[in-house]
């Protein structure tokens, strides 16, 4: 693992591993605390943390299998961009795998749900995505 | 790097309480399914979840209290959750476990409201 700390960015790089995206999540978890996020605004940075680097595991197809996230702290945001470099996708290839399972209760999927997690904990949500990779882009505003 | 968690098992007249610790990810939701799943063929139909010393849960993770959501309903059992973060309970609503599984405070709300 490769970390570069400047004066207000972290880059880390994790290997795809078990439970690596906790090492991810742990780093923004004390980003966050150190700039005073709440707790549950620190939970929520984690728990987009977690589910990005996750999707990036199971979905890049990246031959390196690493993922790459960089965390910039500003005044009163955290935001982090998480790649891979990995073979891409676009939102129908998302739309299509989550429409082809089967449920019990459509509505309670049980697969597909990591960037909706993210989208909707965090105040901001991209995705850049091409054949060479993907960067999942979000940031988290803190509460006045 | 290995991730520790653990299950603690309260079989109680009628019911059964299973207390998580650690992150809910992929292999702590599959030992606690292997777990639910012993004590439904016991006969246990109505379990509570403590998720009060599980900090984090990944999707992953609640992919699998789905499967246990769903070994209730063919027994006609029922699942209710407690001890979860804002964080946590914003998530299952979202994922729509709340609609198909009771969501409590505490232990005590988890049991009074089976």
């Amino acid at each position: 693992m490769e970390n570069i700390v400047l004066k207000d960015q972290v880059c880390l790089t994790i290997p795809m591993d078990r439970d690596m995206e906790l090492v991810a999540a742990k780093t923004g978890s004390v980003l966050a605390e150190l700039n005073h996020f709440n707790e549950e605004q620190t939970e929520e940075i984690q728990l987009a943390i977690i589910e990005t680097c996750i999707n990036a595991f199971e979905h890049s197809q990246s031959e390196d299998r690493t993922v790459i996230i960089k965390y910039i702290v500003k005044a009163d945001e955290l935001e982090c961009k998480i790649t891979d470099h990995g073979v891409g996708f676009t939102p129908e290839d998302q739309h299509n795998s989550i429409s082809k399972r089967q449920e019990i209760h459509s509505e309670m999927r049980k697969r597909g749900w990591g960037l909706e997690i993210t989208k909707t904990l965090m105040d901001e949500f991209d995705i850049e995505s091409s054949e060479n990779g993907t960067t999942v882009s979000f940031i988290k505003r803190m509460a006045s | 790097m290995a991730n520790k968690f653990d299950i603690q098992i309260r079989a109680e007249q009628g019911y059964a309480i299973l207390e998580t610790a650690g992150y809910l990810n992929d292999a702590l939701g599959e030992q606690l399914s292997r777990e639910a799943q012993k004590l439904i063929e016991k006969g246990y139909t109505q379990l509570v979840i403590n998720l009060d010393k599980t900090a984090l849960i990944n999707s992953i993770g609640i992919s699998i209290l789905i499967e246990i959501i769903e070994a209730l309903e063919e027994r006609s059992g029922t699942l209710n959750f407690c001890g979860l973060s804002a964080t946590q309970e914003r998530t299952f609503r979202m994922m729509a476990i709340a609609k198909y599984a009771g969501i409590f405070p505490d232990e005590k709300a988890a049991i009074a409201n089976f």
